[in-house]
C-alpha cells in the first residue's frame, strides 16, 4: 500500500507551497466528488492532497458593483441557495445544479468542475457563455484567464503543477442580459452530459441582440465556444432565420466521437437543438430583465 | 364456478414491515456485514479478454507479497464432474457452475473469474491481484446471438452439440438447444387471416440491478461444520451447490442468511461462496468476499438479450387465427437461457387454436445469464403485444376489445400445455377499460400504449415452524430469504389462523441448520407455498392447543373449537368452561406435555397463474429523441393480496424495472467484447424522477388451491411494460418500435427516418 500525504492550508500561498512540496503528483482537494472516486478506482495516484476547503477565499460568494466572486471550492447547493447569484446568473447556477445528487450537491464546486476536465462538465459551458474568468494562484502570484483557456484535453488543463484555481470572476451584467444551460441526459438526473448548451445574451432597448456568447459540452475534446453561433444571434431580435443559423452553427462547430452515450450524428443534431432552446430561454430571461 | 374470496381478519391488512424499523436504522446486516476475528479480505481477478485460453497462471508474486494469506485458481477446486444439482428452483449444471465461477481451460467473457487472493486488507489483495501473472492465448469471440449461430461462428464449448434437433448434430456449435411445441395448423391459421403482421423484435441484455452486491463471508473448520453468511434468495441452494461443488455433504456447511438488497433472479446462483470457503480452508482464516459494482455487472448474470420473430394472423372481427414464434435467447457462456419459459409463456394470454414456437438457446462470450423476474417472459411479451397492437390498428379495434376476445379464460388450454382452472385476465383487462386512465385524453407528443403478461408462479417444497412462547406470543420461522414482503404476510397468514393479533407474533428466517430444506426464493412462490406451509404449521399449533384443552376439560377433542385465539367448547353439549385462549395454554404447556411447536412440510400444488394489463402513456421529445412516462397504470390478479401494499410494491417495482429495460438498460460492448458501461452510470436504471407515481389496481381472482386465495405476483407486474411502453412510443411517433432499448439516440434516427 502506498501511502498519500494530506494538507489543509489556511491561506492560498501555504497551499501553493504545498503542490510545490509534493513528492508524487498533488491533487487539489475541494468537494472530492470527482478526486474521491478516482482514488477509489485505482485512477490516481496522488503524493500530496491539498484540501483547499479551509481558504475562505475558495468558500465564499461575494458581490461588488454587480460583479459576482465565487469561491473555486463554493459548493452548488450553495450556489443555489444564493439569491442574488441565482436572480443575477440563473444559467450558471442551473449548470452547476445538474451535476449529480442532493448529497454531490452538498459537496460538488465548479473549481472541481473545471478543473476535472471532462468534456461533459456542466456547469463549463455556463460558465464560458456568461463570460467568466478564474483567478489561478501560482508560486509567481496570481493570474486570470478565461474559463475557455483552462481545459486544454479530456483530463487536462493548462494550470501548472503548482497552480490551482481559487475563484470565478463573474462580471456585471449588461442591461437586458439572459443566460441559460441546457443538457441532453436519457435520465432526468443522476447523468453525465449527452450535449450541454449555454448560452448568454444582452438585447438592445428595442429588443435587438447585441451581445452573445454561446458554448457547447460533451461535442469536442474541451468545450467549444461557438463564435459563429454568437454572430447569428447578434444583430438580430431571436427570429427563426437566427435560430436556424445559431444551429447550423452549433452543429458545424462539434467533433463529437461515437460513444456509449450517443453518436457523432446524435450529438450534432442535438447540440443544434439545445443551443436554439438555451438561447429562446436565454432571451426570455433577458426580457424580464 | 368460482371460488368464493374466504372472510379474513388479518389476510388483507397493511401492517408495518418486521424489517422496516431494521433497514431503516441502519440495523439490517447485509451480505457484507458480517465480521469474525481474524477475518481476511478476499479479491477475484477477473480475465480482461472476451475468450481466451488460459495457459499458465503463476501466482508465486501474489503468494509471496506480505498480507497474502492464500490464493486459489481453478486447479484447487475438485474435479467437476458433469452432473446436475439443486439449485432450489431448477436443476444446475454442475460442471458449468464449477467453470463459471472459476475458469479452468478458458475464460469465456470479459469478466471471468480466473483467480482470488485472500489477504489482511482489502488493498493488500488488490495489490496481489496485480502480480498474478496469467498467460493467455487470445481466441476469436462472438458477443450478438445471431452471429453465435453461424456456422463459422467461434466456438466456446467444442462438446455442445444441440439437443433437441433429431438426429443430434455431430458438430459441435454455439446452439445449446432447441425446442419446438404447438398446436393446430398455423399455415390453415393464417389462410384464414384478414390481416397478419410479421416483426422482428431485438431486446439487450439486461440486469436485475439490485443493489446490494454479491458478498459472502465463510469459515471452513476441518471438522465438518463450515459456515457461510451471505445474501441469497435461497441458502439453502447456496448449501447444496457450495457442497457439490466442493464434495462435501450438506450437513457438513451451515448456512446463515443474510438481509438481502435485492435479488430479482440474480441472487439464485452462487459465485463467491464456494471460493471463499477454499480460501478458508487454505488461509485457515474466515474469508470475505464483496463483488464491486463494476464486478457485479462484468461477472454476474444478467437476463439474455433477444431476437424474437412474431408473426400473427387475425380476422377483421378481431379473432386470432394464428401465431408463430422463433426466438433466440442469449444464454451467455454457458448454455441455460431462459428461451423455454419465453416459448412457454409467448401466447400464454390468448386462447389460439393454430399457434408454433420455435426457441434456441444460444452461446456467446458473454457473462452466463442468470434468472431475472419472469425469465424470458418479457422478451416474448414484448413481441407478441407489440404485434397484436399494431394489429388492433390494421382492423381499427381498441386494443384490450382485441385481447378481450382472445383472453385465456378458465378451461383454456394453454400452447404449453396447462389447462387453466380458474384465472383473472379477463378481469384486468375489464379493468383497463373501466380505468379513467384508460380514456383519458392526451397531450402533443404523446402515446399511449397498453400490453399483458402472463407468468406460470410456482408452489414447490416448503417448511415452517411455529414455536407458542411460555408467555403466549408466537415465534415463526422461515425458511425463505424475504424479498419481497414475505416476513409481513406469513405474520399476517400466522395470526388468521391463531387468531391473535399479528402483534403477538415475530418472525425469523431461519438457517439450514435451523429448518428443514425448502426451495428458493423464487417464481413468485413464497406468499403462496411457504405461506400455506405456515398455515399449516398454525393449524398444527391450533389442534394440539385444542387437544390441551380437551385434557383439561376432560371432553373429545372434537369438543373443542378454536376461534379469536382461544379453546371454546363447540357447543353447549360439551360443557361450560371459560375460553381458554393461547396464553392461557402457553403458560401451562410445561404441565400439559412441553412447549407447543407446530412444523409444517409440504410440497405446495397448484400455484395459481398470474396475469396482468398494463397501461402506459409517454411523450416524446421529437427533437431529442428523449422519452418521458407521464402516466402508468399496472392492473393485476393477485388471488389474494395479503399485504396490499407490498403486492403494489412487486407491480411498482416490476414496472420500474420494465420501463428501463424498455427505454435505456443495456450492455454494451466494444470491438474486443469488452463491457463498456459496467457501472450505474452508463447502465442507466431508471431514478426516481424518472418515474411518474405508478398506479395500481389489484384484481382478486381466488386461487382455489389456496387457503386464502393467493396467486404469486412478484414476476407478472416485469412482463408487460416493455411493451406497453413501445407500443406507447409507437403511437406518440407513428413508427413502430422493433428494438430495445428505445434510448434517446436509436428514437431520434428512427424519428428521422
Amino acid at each position: 500500500m502506498t501511502s498519500v500525504d494530506y494538507v489543509a492550508p489556511t491561506d492560498v500561498e501555504a497551499a501553493v507551497a504545498a503542490l510545490g512540496a509534493s513528492k508524487g503528483n498533488a491533487y487539489i482537494l475541494a468537494g472530492g466528488t470527482d478526486l474521491l472516486v478516482q482514488l477509489r478506482t485505482g485512477r490516481v495516484h496522488p503524493g500530496t492532497i491539498v484540501d483547499i476547503k479551509r481558504i475562505s477565499e475558495t468558500r465564499t460568494i461575494s458581490e461588488k458593483d454587480g460583479a459576482y466572486t465565487i469561491g473555486a471550492a463554493v459548493t452548488g447547493a450553495e450556489m443555489s441557495a444564493h439569491k442574488g447569484l441565482s436572480q443575477t446568473w440563473p444559467g450558471i447556477v442551473e449548470a452547476m445544479d445538474l451535476i449529480g445528487s442532493q448529497q454531490i450537491q452538498g459537496r460538488a464546486s465548479p473549481g472541481g468542475n473545471l478543473c476535472n476536465a471532462s468534456p461533459a462538465a456542466d456547469c463549463v459551458p455556463a460558465l464560458i457563455a456568461a463570460g467568466v474568468s478564474c483567478t489561478i494562484a501560482g508560486p509567481g502570484g496570481r493570474r486570470t484567464v478565461p474559463v475557455e483557456d483552462v481545459v486544454t484535453g479530456p483530463g487536462q488543463t493548462s494550470l501548472d503543477a503548482n497552480e490551482f484555481i481559487v475563484s470565478f470572476e463573474v462580471p456585471k451584467p449588461a442591461p437586458r442580459t439572459g443566460d441559460a444551460y441546457l443538457r441532453l441526459i436519457p435520465r432526468t438526473e443522476m447523468d453525465i452530459a449527452v450535449v450541454g448548451a449555454g448560452v448568454c445574451l444582452s438585447l438592445a432597448e428595442d429588443g435587438t441582440c447585441q451581445a452573445a456568447k454561446v458554448a457547447l459540452g460533451a461535442v469536442a475534446p474541451t468545450q467549444v465556444v461557438v463564435a459563429a453561433g454568437a454572430d447569428a444571434l447578434i444583430g438580430s431580435k431571436i427570429d427563426d432565420v437566427a435560430l436556424e443559423k445559431l444551429g447550423q452553427a452549433a452543429k458545424a462547430a462539434c467533433s463529437p466521437i461515437d460513444d456509449k452515450r450517443g453518436t457523432i450524428e446524435y450529438r450534432e443534431k442535438v447540440a443544434a437543438v439545445l443551443a436554439k432552446r438555451a438561447a429562446l430561454k436565454a432571451l426570455e430571461r433577458a426580457k424580464a430583465r | 364456478m368460482g371460488q368464493e374470496p374466504v372472510e379474513t381478519k388479518w389476510v388483507g391488512k397493511r401492517i408495518v414491515r418486521p424489517d422496516g424499523v431494521d433497514k431503516v436504522t441502519g440495523r439490517a446486516n447485509f451480505g457484507a456485514d458480517m465480521n469474525l476475528p481474524g477475518m481476511l479480505e478476499a479479491k477475484i481477478l477477473r480475465s480482461p479478454h472476451a475468450h481466451a485460453r488460459i495457459k499458465k497462471i503463476d501466482t508465486s508474486k501474489a503468494e509471496a507479497l506480505k498480507g497474502v494469506h492464500a490464493v486459489v485458481t481453478g486447479a484447487d477446486f475438485p474435479e467437476l464432474k458433469a452432473a446436475s444439482v439443486d439449485g432450489g428452483e431448477a436443476q444446475v449444471n454442475l460442471k458449468d457452475l464449477g467453470e463459471n465461477l472459476m475458469a479452468r481451460d478458458k475464460a469465456l467473457y470479459d469478466g471471468h473469474a480466473v483467480a482470488a487472493v485472500a489477504a489482511t486488507s482489502a488493498s493488500i489483495a488488490n495489490d496481489a491481484l496485480d502480480l498474478i501473472e496469467v498467460e493467455y492465448e487470445l481466441l476469436p469471440h462472438v458477443i450478438d446471438v445471431e452471429a453465435a449461430m453461424k456456422d463459422d461462428a467461434p466456438l466456446l464449448h467444442d462438446d455442445m452439440f444441440t439437443s433437441g434437433v433429431e438426429p443430434q448434430p455431430k458438430k459441435p456449435s454455439n446452439i445449446a438447444a432447441r425446442m419446438e411445441f404447438g398446436a393446430g395448423d398455423t399455415a390453415k391459421g393464417f389462410a384464414e387471416a384478414d390481416v397478419i403482421v410479421e416483426r422482428t423484435f431485438r431486446t439487450a441484455a439486461t440486469h436485475q440491478g439490485y443493489i446490494e452486491p454479491h458478498a459472502a463471508v465463510a469459515e471452513w473448520t476441518e471438522d465438518g461444520q463450515s459456515r457461510i453468511w451471505c445474501s441469497s434468495q435461497g441458502h439453502f441452494a447456496i448449501r447444496s451447490m457450495t457442497t457439490a461443488l466442493l464434495d462435501m455433504e450438506e450437513a457438513e456447511l451451515r448456512v446463515m442468511p443474510a438481509e438481502i438488497g435485492g435479488g430479482f433472479g440474480g441472487k439464485t446462483t452462487i459465485y463467491l461462496e464456494p471460493v471463499a470457503l477454499l480460501l478458508s480452508k487454505k488461509s485457515g482464516r474466515p474469508i470475505r468476499i464483496v463483488m464491486s459494482r463494476e464486478e457485479v455487472f462484468r461477472g454476474s448474470g444478467p437476463t439474455s438479450g433477444s431476437v424474437v420473430k412474431t408473426k400473427i394472423g387475425a380476422t377483421n372481427d378481431g379473432k386470432i387465427t394464428a401465431g408463430e414464434v422463433e426466438l433466440k435467447y442469449e444464454a451467455g457462456a454457458y448454455a441455460g437461457s431462459p428461451a423455454m419459459p419465453g416459448c412457454m409463456t409467448a401466447f400464454a394470454c390468448y386462447d389460439i387454436e393454430n399457434a408454433k414456437v420455435v426457441g434456441y438457446d444460444v452461446v456467446s462470450n458473454r457473462p452466463k445469464c442468470a434468472a431475472y423476474r419472469a425469465p424470458g417472459a418479457p422478451m416474448t411479451a414484448f413481441a407478441v403485444e407489440s404485434v397484436l397492437d399494431e394489429i388492433s390498428e390494421k382492423i381499427k379495434m381498441d386494443p384490450v376489445e382485441l385481447r378481450m376476445k382472445n383472453a385465456a379464460k378458465e378451461g383454456t388450454r394453454a400452447l404449453y400445455g396447462a389447462k387453466f382452472k380458474q384465472i383473472g385476465f379477463e378481469e384486468t383487462l375489464k379493468a383497463a377499460k373501466d380505468h379513467p386512465h384508460y380514456s383519458a385524453p392526451l397531450g402533443p407528443n404523446q402515446g399511449r400504449g397498453i400490453a399483458c403478461g402472463f407468468w406460470f408462479n410456482i408452489g414447490g417444497e416448503s417448511t415452517a415452524n411455529i414455536n407458542v412462547n411460555p408467555d403466549g406470543s408466537v415465534t415463526v420461522v422461515s425458511p425463505n430469504p424475504d424479498i419481497g414482503g414475505s416476513r409481513a404476510s406469513m405474520v399476517l397468514m400466522a395470526a388468521e389462523v391463531l387468531g391473535i393479533d399479528p402483534e403477538k407474533i415475530r418472525i425469523t428466517i431461519g438457517d439450514t441448520a435451523s429448518i428443514g430444506y425448502s426451495g428458493l426464493t423464487g417464481g413468485s412462490r413464497v406468499t403462496f407455498a411457504v405461506g400455506m406451509a405456515v398455515v399449516e404449521a398454525a393449524k398444527d399449533v391450533v389442534k394440539q392447543l385444542c387437544e390441551r384443552a380437551a385434557k383439561i376439560w376432560e371432553v373429545d377433542f372434537e369438543g373443542v373449537e378454536w376461534r379469536d385465539g382461544a379453546a371454546h367448547p363447540a357447543s353447549t353439549n360439551v360443557g361450560d368452561f371459560d375460553p381458554l385462549t393461547l396464553g392461557d395454554l402457553a403458560a401451562q404447556a410445561g404441565k400439559l406435555g412441553g412447549t407447543v411447536v407446530g412444523a409444517s412440510s409440504i410440497n405446495a400444488r397448484g400455484a395459481g397463474p398470474g396475469f396482468g394489463t398494463h397501461i402506459c402513456d409517454v411523450e416524446v421529445d421529437k427533437e431529442t429523441g428523449r422519452v418521458d412516462v407521464v402516466r402508468y397504470t399496472a392492473i393485476q390478479d393477485a388471488g389474494k393480496a395479503v399485504h396490499p401494499s407490498y403486492v403494489e410494491g412487486q407491480m411498482q417495482g416490476g414496472v420500474a424495472q420494465g420501463v428501463g429495460w424498455a427505454l435505456n438498460e443495456e450492455y454494451i460492448y466494444n470491438d474486443d467484447g469488452q463491457l463498456e458501461n459496467p457501472g450505474f452510470l452508463d447502465y442507466r436504471v431508471p431514478v426516481t424522477s424518472d418515474m411518474p407515481m405508478i398506479d395500481t389496481v389489484i384484481v382478486e381472482v381466488p386461487n382455489p388451491f389456496h387457503p386464502y386465495g393467493v396467486r404469486g405476483v412478484g414476476e407478472v407486474p416485469i412482463v408487460p411494460p416493455l411493451a406497453a411502453v413501445a407500443n406507447a412510443v409507437s403511437h406518440a411517433v407513428e413508427k413502430r418500435m422493433e428494438q430495445l432499448p428505445i434510448s434517446p439516440p436509436r428514437l431520434l434516427s428512427i424519428i428521422d427516418g
